[in-house]
Formats: structure tokens, sequence, C-alpha cells
């Protein structure tokens, strides 16, 4: 361990946070679990496991209707992670910020209502060659639909964006850009403010994927100035199926509902119905209450432990393992971008990443290994697939001294 | 478990798969891909009076695809197309339920292993789905994602 990793290890007191993670506690094949996989999503802490708990325990009634005790306490705690949202993303507004299931919807809400009203035959949608399958297709949807094109800014070989070909590929007929603030498949951290900077200078709109930046960056959507921006709860510490999607009041104001049925509407008459405002517009249906109340707990608990100390910590733990994993012999890592967060990708010659996740899994460490939705990343770097060590601030300098082992321990099992 | 699922037949199948060509006169053939895990082929019988006279292949992917396309394209040759399709059945249920290892596997046994693996059972049969392919309807790709 280095002198910078020791001293930042000193101040963050890892082994009392991995308290706070039940599932951390076990064995997996008779080894102590080793959990590097958080980019898939992220374990959740007592605090939120809890608050569901309690939801379902204490408060569980319907959101937005009753006058009765239970609905007006389980209204509260929902419309709560709603400001909480607002704080963590530093929005203007709490009804800037949308409740969905996670990223995907909140990227495929903008396509459907605000790309079906404002984009056209001969206009330009441009994305980064580095996206999740999540923020490519539906814009291929969009524009199969309308006619409209998608243009792909390239990478180079470390996985960074080239900004020069981006610049380039932005003219009056652009848009929107869509692209994401850290890669899931790379941990490349991409200038996302000077991407909306020079997106706005021709007119554009921006939709930032945050689903990988939420739980490792400060996000600021006001010094950002995003359009858009899209995160899961299940990455931040919360349960799965519950998202935000951030936008600018006067774009959601001006965008079409997104589904159509309950709690969306003012009134209803079978001649014409009229639609509720911000954000409910956008809210169709029961939600996912118990969830929503989850992500509130979720941003609670992330929050007190402070983002910025999170990214310190993830970020010294990110320069161990990178060290660590090139002194193997024959591993290639993918994605050396300047600026990285929690993502250690990897091929090893002539071992298929499958054959690695199995052996490290008999191992107890759990990774992922395949193409992490990202198959134009992985043509690019021509490879089938990588296997991927992704990093929470709840692993150890210890665990990275694990996986090493295991990958020896793979080539002795596969040799 | 680790030294049942790679034993020493598998590795040397995975390592040095045999049957791992282009076959230019081939009278059936079909691709599969499992794009989650990169695991792709394409596969190649030569049918005559309905006998398997060749199999083979050419792919990339893990081990256990490789071991399971090597073995199995081995084991092909001199079946009949019924035959063929018969021991399909027969390795797809071994691998998918707790039946005993039957006698008939052979060497093919040596992928038993792989139910102690759940998510590695589609690497071991995505060949034998191609095979399927390839002589129903040839040209259809196989997946077992």
């Amino acid at each position: 361990m280095s002198t910078i990793s020791k001293q930042v290890t000193a101040g963050f007191d890892v082994e009392r946070y991995r308290e706070d993670f039940p599932v951390l506690k076990q064995n997996i094949h008779g080894k102590p679990l080793v959990y590097l996989d958080s980019a898939a999503t992220a374990q959740k802490p007592f605090a939120v496991i809890d608050a569901i708990r309690r939801f379902y325990e204490v408060d569980c009634a319907n959101i937005h209707r009753g006058v009765h005790e239970l609905s007006q306490r389980s209204t509260a705690a929902y419309e709560e992670t709603r400001s909480k949202t607002r704080r963590f993303l530093n929005a203007r507004a709490d009804e800037e910020c949308i409740f969905v299931r996670g990223t995907t919807e909140g990227i495929n809400l903008v396509t459907s209502t605000w790309g079906r009203r404002n984009v056209k035959a001969g206009d330009e949608i441009i994305i980064s060659a580095m996206e999740h399958h999540s923020n490519i297709v539906p814009w291929q949807m969009l524009c199969e639909e309308t006619g409209a094109t998608l243009r792909v800014i390239p990478i180079n070989e470390r996985g960074e964006l080239l900004m020069e070909e981006y610049a380039k590929l932005l003219n009056p007929r652009t848009k929107m850009v869509a692209v994401t603030h850290v890669s899931n498949a790379l941990g490349t951290i991409n200038p996302v403010k000077q991407i909306i900077d020079m997106a706005h200078s021709v007119g554009a709109l921006t939709l930032i994927d945050g689903a990988q930046a939420a739980p490792h960056t400060k996000v600021d959507v006001q010094a950002l100035d995003a359009d858009f921006y899209a995160f899961s709860g299940h990455k931040v510490f919360g349960p799965t199926g519950i998202g935000i999607l951030y936008g600018k009041m006067a774009l959601l104001n001006a965008m079409p509902p997104y589904q159509g049925g309950g709690d969306m509407i003012r009134e209803v008459t079978f001649a014409k119905t009229t639609y509720a405002h911000l954000p409910y517009k956008f809210e169709a249906g029961t939600p996912n209450i118990a969830g929503g109340i989850g992500l509130g707990a979720a941003l609670d608990y992330a929050e007190k432990l402070g983002v910025e100390k999170i990214a310190a910590y993830e970020h010294s733990l990110l320069e161990y393992g990178t060290e660590a994993l090139s002194s193997i012999p024959g591993l290639r890592l993918i994605g050396t971008a300047r600026e990285k967060a929690s993502v250690l990708s990897f091929v090893m010659e002539g071992i298929h990443p499958h054959d690695i996740g199995t052996v490290l899994d008999q191992q107890g460490i759990a990774v992922r290994t395949g193409h992490h939705c990202a198959q134009p990343v992985m043509d690019f770097f021509q490879v089938p697939a990588t296997t991927r060590a992704s990093l929470a601030f709840y692993n150890t300098f210890g665990e990275i001294d694990a996986l090493v082992a295991g990958l020896q321990k793979v080539k002795e099992v596969l040799a | 478990m680790l030294d049942d699922l790679y034993n020493e037949l598998i590795k040397d199948h995975a390592n040095n798969p045999r049957n791992c060509r282009l076959m230019e006169d081939a009278t059936n053939q079909a691709p599969g891909f499992n794009r989650t895990c990169g695991d792709s082929l394409m596969l190649y019988l030569k049918v005559d009076n309905g006998i398997i006279q060749d199999a083979s292949f050419v792919g990339e992917g893990c081990q256990i695809f490789k071991a399971s396309a090597s073995l199995m394209t081995d084991r092909l040759k001199g079946k009949t197309t019924a035959e063929a399709e018969a021991l399909f059945d027969t390795f797809h249920e071994v691998l998918t339920t707790d039946v005993p290892l039957a006698a008939e596997l052979g060497k093919l046994a040596a992928l038993g292993g792989v139910r102690k693996f759940p998510m590695r059972v589609k690497c071991a049969t995505l060949a034998w789905h191609t095979m399927k392919n390839a002589l129903g309807e040839s040209g259809t790709a196989a997946s077992t994602e």
C-alpha cells in the first residue's frame, strides 16, 4: 500500500462501514465474500433495509389518495425522497425530480416524450462509443421512428472520448447530446461540463446517464447545466426498481405525458382529460413506494458518509488495484483513462472471462463477466467480453489482494 | 468442485479442440452465439443418407464451450441424424436435471461437472443447440441465453 493510500485509509474506517452491510458478512463456497460487482448493483445498508421493512410493517398505504393516517405517512415519506433527491443532485425544485424505475426508464421517458415531440427527419442525435445499451437503443428507436440520424463520438485506446471529434459532429441539426457521466465498462469519467457547454453552443440539449456516477462523484446538475440527468437507486445503495430522471422545469413542462393512468391527471371525462402538473404528469399508476422510501434512506446514508469522502477512498482503492492487476503477467486492463472511477475491467491472455468468473466465484470473489451491456465497447477493443471488478467504499485493500490471489488460482486451475 | 468442472479431459479438449476447422463441403451449417458471454461458433455437418459423415466447428469462447463443441463433433461422426437428436436429448437432460450420468454418454460425461454450475450450462449446451438448428432449419442461429 502506498503512503497516500495509507493516509486516505487512516481517515476512513472501512471496517466500521462494512458493519452496515449485512450481506457482506457471509461465506461463499467456504470463503469470505469479496463483493466486487457494485457497478452492477451496490449492496444495501441496514438503513435502507430497515426503512423498507418499516414501511411495510408500519406505514403501508397507497400515496396521494387516502385521507387516512397511513396514507398521509406513506405520502410524506415518499415525497420526502423527492426533496432528498433534489438536494442530492442540487436541482432547483423538487418537481424537477421524476420517479422512474431506473436510468433506463428515465432515458426512455425522454426519448418517447421530448423526443417524439421535438425530433424530426434530418435532425441529429449524438451519443458516444462507450454508452451502455440503455443510452444507445432508445435513441436508435427514436431515430428509426423519426428519420433522425444517430452520430457517435469515438474513443481512444485508453477509453477516453475524442473531444475534437465531438466538436466536429456538433452542428445546428444536433438536437440532443446523450452521454454517460462515468462508463460502466471502462470506468472513464467524462468531461460532462465541457460536453454540455459545447452542445448548448449549437442549441442542442443534453442528457447525462448518471447511473455509474451517482454512487462515486458529487453531482450538481445546476453547475453542469445538464438538461436531463438520470440515475438508478440500486447503484447508490438503494433498492432496485426505483430511479430518478432530473429535467429542467421548463423542458418538463413543455413535454407531453409519458404513460397515461391514475395520478397523472387533473380531470378525466370521456370528452377530454387534462393532465396533472409536475412531477405527477410523468408518474402514472401506483409507484414503487417502498422503493422510493428506500432510496431516500440510501441518499441519507450516502450524504452522511460524504460523497467526496467516498470518492477519495475509492480512488485510492482503484490506484492500488490498478497497480496490483497490472503486475500480473498476461493481464491487460481495458479502460485506462486518466480520469477514472471504481472500475477494473480486464482480459487475460488465453483465458476466457467466464472461466475466470467461475474460478473466482469458487474463491468467494464476485465479479462481472461478459460485455457489460456495452457491446460496441467490446468491439472497439476487439475482445468478446471482459472480467470487471468494480469497487465501492465498503471494499478493502485486502479484498484487492484476494482478487490478485484469486487470479493466480485461475491460472493454476485453467492451465 | 472446480476439479470436476475443469477436469483433465475438459482442459485437453478446450486447449486443443478437435475438429476445429472450416468445412467447405458441409451440407448443413448453423451459427450459434451467446453474446452476453462472448461465445460464438459456426457449426458444420456433412450429412449423407441420414448419416453424419463429418462434423466440425470454428469459434471462440470459454473452456466449457470449446470442450463441449470439441467433444460433440468427435461424437457425432458416424451417427444417424436421429441418433444425434436423441443424444442431444440425453445430454441436455443430464446437464439440466439430476438424473444419473447415462452410460451412453461416454466421454461426454466429462461435462457432468457443469451440473453444479447452473450459470455455465448455457456454455456447455451452445454447440448442441447449434447442431440441432443445423439439422433442422439449417442456417438459423442458435443461442442458449
